[in-house]
């Protein structure tokens, strides 16, 4: 390898040997565009290679480009006090005190998961999993959001089964909890189930590094896994509709071993404490291309590639392959000079190897060599920097679609009252978007580093940092339903849940990071959804004053029958601070008998976009509930105060099924984690037809149960806080009563039980 | 009283146990690297953590068994010394034969990751505090393949020595095919060696010991080995 590269005048480009003819019909069939063929050409002033034309692609497609969403996640809210590390690197940061910080992101992977569920969701873990470690975290807790069509359909048994498999098979043999997370199953996801994961790690804050590439002459290094031909064309897959051939595109979906990334991050977090690293970035979508590519672009150099010094796991690889590959459990990085040896020692201990591969230049341009032969030579901006003329950035258009205005009328008068209203309830509860799913967190190891605090079961995950003493509670959320109905309106909703998820634990929100799922954005009627959602998650993480760390977009998830429903899927994190030097997260259910059960918040008659109107009436349609961000803010800080004064025996976010629903799970869930199972009686003093102010799902409120000797600090605290808090009734007993001034339900916990767990047992 | 935890490629639960005997319980630990051929001179009792030990490759513990430190692990049970397997450590032991029988799949076929009840069976060990035969525990398991069999003789001869050290039940300490997760013969969820210096278990005692996690039932055991220890001192 030259040294003096750079002085030289750039060698010809020639094309591969392999390659065949490259033209406008070649382009296309890489998922570029006529009118991006011929930029490329504009940019080169030639034909590209091969290769070339390969790296553009890829680095042009939606999924690692960001060209659609890019104009519009501008909106969101990226700075705060707490903020080390935001969007744009492989993990946002944030401090979280005693020079500890929490590195977190989550990410979809949907297109590989709907076509082989298992490595689907097990790979989906492992880049999730890289991106956390490569900012030098170590991995406390996985989430995951999982959408899925109806249960009862054999295909979808099978992704569940899968999905649920590889999620659990690869989590647990890294040896990271998965703590928490939400499954919700509709129809509209049967041929694009959602898989997104989310991944937390805790770092010194002098262990942060960058995916940077920097320092001219240092070397660029290649660990982990050997190269195969699995996954090439992954990111541009991820970038088109599944459509009916996508099953032969199983050869884009990537195998995982877990194994191999236990010993990545064990010897990765070994690397970045010795200071023998300048960067290191995960090879992720578009392996080795988007892993130079954006190192070189963030450390403002440029790069030069040996493809022939790539380990392989087959032979006859033609660079275009190796470039284009995404085996998993590879890295990038970049050493200090004359640490190359010592890097490799340590890889050693792990029993892994490193590969120089190729050095950092000043060229500002991303070369790639393979036997000496230079087969691509590219301008960086123009493949990684969205504010320069030559990034392809997509202004698409938007138009607010037709179906909206129908489906949002919905005439209380004309519904039909349920006469049972206990039935009604028993229906809710064993829908299994609200049921319990014991049987997918059982197969995941929720308790593995020994932190758990709060176990999956509860509105958020509870998790202790052993290293500061204090606590962290993780959930996602995000309602694809009311995104439908109404995209703005569900977008502030769903920020708003998962921080009230945290906030009701007793941790305050301090950051999000999200995965927006949608379907093909050249159809402007989803444009049009993504814009709105995106302006609504904005507005409600502006107003609750929570920074949006990190995240990730995934497009075209549509199957032959259509799009999926917008579904923004939003994960939050909050801090616990220990009270007298005690970590007490609140859980959602009662604890005991002979307890206050108090309503914060405001109860409108609100049915429409609910699972009630859903399970019970077989409506998809309504008028979304109203959210007043304000009085959002003002409950999630009631929520954590009240934790913090030790007033909150239990605190449950109502969602889903509203305060029937709610109160149900409270009454049950608790036996599980070692709690009472008890009963309750709750009467709502307020006038308004009985399923409305049962089942309807108003946002920003919470059910607490508080002990009576608590009862006069809770009510002040709460006045004092301008939250609206009604005693609505006690714990006890072996029944839960329900009743508001129009009609009351009344059923027995073995009956509730019988509904709420076990839906899933079928699946065995 | 010195404490050596076991660290292969793979090893999920090593720190875990470190951080109840160091931190929880102030004893002196360290943690033993697997290419290591000896033991930190002294070492009273050896764990060997649960996790995916060479990433549970061939079979589970299958190729751990074959590591430095697991010979200078087999010398030290010969001398007898205690060595405590859980979880993955357990499939390790059987490997290497230090106990008798093996971890098959479990029943269903899928991962299990649950809280379960175990009683406290046989003539006793350094593990249980003495007389506590019939007590019943509450301690998480998480494993693919902790179906645990062996064959008639062997199982005969564990009775009959009273080496069964653990079998999965109901709260209230009964044995019914419910509270058998995941198909064990006979509800066995640990078994010691004949000599009654090595166990074996799959649930995780290291993840109950502290209030703040649910539970500390795990710390009864912990604290019997502490007592044994510091009897022979």
């Amino acid at each position: 390898m030259k040294q003096t590269t750079k002085t030289l005048p750039a060698p010809k480009v020639e094309a591969h040997p392999s390659d065949p003819e490259v033209n406008l019909a070649l382009a296309r069939e890489y998922g570029l565009s006529e009118a991006e063929w011929g930029r490329i050409n504009g940019i080169l002033g030639r034909k590209p290679t091969r290769t070339e034309l390969g790296i553009f692609s890829v680095m042009w497609s939606e999924h690692c480009s960001y060209k659609t969403s890019k104009p519009h996640l501008k909106g969101f809210p990226t700075k705060g006090k707490r903020v080390m590390q935001g969007p744009g690197e492989n993990a946002g940061v944030l401090d979280i005190g005693g020079g500890w910080a929490t590195a977190f992101k989550i990410e979809s992977h949907n297109h590989p998961s709907a076509i082989e569920p298992y490595q689907g969701a097990a790979t989906g873990v492992g880049g999730i999993l890289r991106d956390v470690f490569t900012m030098g975290a170590r991995p406390i807790a996985n989430l995951n959001s999982l959408r899925f069509g109806e249960v009862s359909d054999p295909h979808v048994r099978r992704l569940v089964q899968g999905v649920v498999a590889g999620i659990g098979g690869y989590g647990n043999c890294v040896g990271v909890p998965t703590v928490g997370g939400e499954a919700v199953f509709d129809p509209v996801y049967r041929d694009n189930c959602l898989v997104n994961a989310f991944a937390l790690g805790v770092l010194p804050h002098e262990r942060l590094i960058k995916g940077e590439a920097s320092g001219v002459g240092n070397s660029v290094m290649y660990i982990g896994s050997t190269t195969g031909r699995d996954g090439i064309h992954g990111a541009t897959f991820a970038s088109g509709d599944l459509d009916a051939e996508a099953g032969e595109k199983r050869s884009a979906v990537q195998v995982g071993d877990p194994f191999m990334e236990k010993l990545l991050l064990e010897a990765t977090l070994e690397l970045i404490e010795s200071g023998h690293l300048v960067g290191i970035q995960d090879m992720g979508a578009a392996g080795l291309t988007s892993s130079s590519v954006e190192m070189a672009f963030r450390g403002n150099a440029g790069i030069d590639l040996h493809v022939d010094k790539v380990p392989r796991r087959e032979s006859g690889m033609v660079p275009y392959e190796v470039m284009l590959s995404e085996s998993q459990e590879r890295m990038l990085l970049v050493s200090k000079k004359g640490r190359e040896k010592k890097v490799e020692a340590i890889l050693n201990k792990w029993g892994l190897h490193a590969s120089v591969v190729g050095k950092v230049t000043a060229t500002g341009r991303h070369r790639v060599y393979d036997e000496g032969r230079l087969v691509s030579d590219l301008p960086i901006p123009a493949l990684a920097d969205d504010h320069h003329p030559d990034f392809p950035l997509a202004h698409r258009p938007t138009r607010r679609p037709a179906y909206l205005d129908k489906a949002q009328k919905l005439d209380l008068k004309k519904l039909k009252r349920p006469r049972d209203l206990k039935g009604a309830l028993l229906k809710v509860l064993a829908s299994p978007s609200v049921a319990d799913k014991e049987w997918i967190f059982r197969q995941y190891d929720h308790q593995v580093r020994t932190n758990t605090l709060t176990k999956p079961g509860s509105d958020a995950a509870v998790i202790r940092v052993k290293e500061n003493g204090k606590g962290l509670a993780m959930a996602v959320d995000g309602n694809g339903r009311y995104c439908l109905l109404d995209p703005r309106m569900g977008g502030r909703l769903a920020v708003a849940e998962s921080c009230r998820n945290v906030a009701v634990s007793g941790a305050e929100p301090i950051g999000l990071s999200d995965c927006l799922n949608f379907g093909n954005p050249e159809d402007p009627g989803i444009m049009w959804q993504f814009a709105e959602v995106v302006k609504g998650m904005a507005e409600a993480a502006r107003e609750l004053g929570v920074p949006v760390i990190s995240g990730n977009v995934s497009l075209y998830n549509q199957g032959p029958k259509g799009a999926i429903d917008p579904t923004p899927v939003v994960a939050a994190v909050g801090l616990l601070e220990p009270v007298k030097g005690e970590l007490r997260p609140v859980p959602q259910w009662f604890k005991r008998a002979g307890d206050l059960v108090y309503l914060a918040g405001t109860t409108r008659e609100e049915l429409g976009a609910g699972e009630y109107l859903a399970v019970v009436h077989g409506l998809k349609k309504g008028v979304v509930p109203r959210l007043d961000l304000k009085a959002e803010a003002k409950l999630q800080k009631f929520c954590v105060a009240s934790a913090r004064k030790g007033l909150a025996q239990s605190a449950h976010d109502l969602s889903d099924g509203g305060l029937a629903v709610a109160a149900a799970e409270c009454c049950v869930t608790g036996a599980r984690h070692g709690a009472a199972e008890v009963g309750a009686v709750i009467e709502l003093p307020q006038k308004g037809r009985a399923d409305a102010l049962l089942f309807g799902e108003t946002p920003s409120r919470v059910l607490f149960s508080v002990s009576p000797a608590d009862a006069k600090a809770f009510e002040a605290l709460a006045k004092a806080q301008g939250v609206p808090l009604k005693k609505v009734g006690s714990t006890g007993g072996d029944r839960l009563r329900l009743a508001c001034p129009d009609a009351s339900l009344e059923l027995g916990l073995t009956e509730i039980k019988g509904a709420y767990f076990g839906v899933f047992k079928g699946l065995d | 009283m010195k404490f050596a935890v076991l660290e292969f490629p793979g090893s999920n639960c090593d720190h875990d146990c470190v951080h109840v005997l160091g931190t929880v319980l102030k004893q002196k630990v360290s943690l033993v690297w697997h290419e290591q051929d000896s033991l930190p001179a002294g070492t009273d009792l050896v764990v060997v953590p649960g996790g995916f030990s060479y990433g549970d490759y061939l079979r589970c513990g299958a190729v751990a068994r074959f590591s430095p430190v697991m010979q200078a692990v087999v010398a030290h049970a010969k001398r007898g010394g205690l060595v405590w397997g859980i979880c993955n450590g357990f499939q390790i032991l059987t490997e290497s034969h230090l106990v008798p029988g093996a971890l098959l799949r479990n029943r269903d076929l899928r991962f299990l990751c649950q809280d379960v009840h175990l009683r406290i069976e046989g003539a006793g060990s350094a593990f249980t505090p003495a007389g506590s035969e019939g007590r019943v525990l509450r301690l998480p398991i998480a494993h693919g393949e902790g179906n645990y069999f062996c064959e008639a003789d062997t199982l005969k001869a564990l009775k009959d020595r009273g080496r069964i050290a653990f079998r999965y039940c109901d709260a209230k300490g009964e044995l019914t095919p419910e509270s058998n997760p995941n198909g064990s013969l006979q509800s066995i969820a640990g078994v010691l060696n004949d000599k009654g210096n090595v166990l074996g278990m799959m649930p995780h005692p290291e993840r109950v010991a502290e209030a703040a996690l649910g539970g500390t039932d795990g710390l009864v055991l912990f604290e019997s080995v502490l007592a044994t220890l510091s009897a022979h001192k």
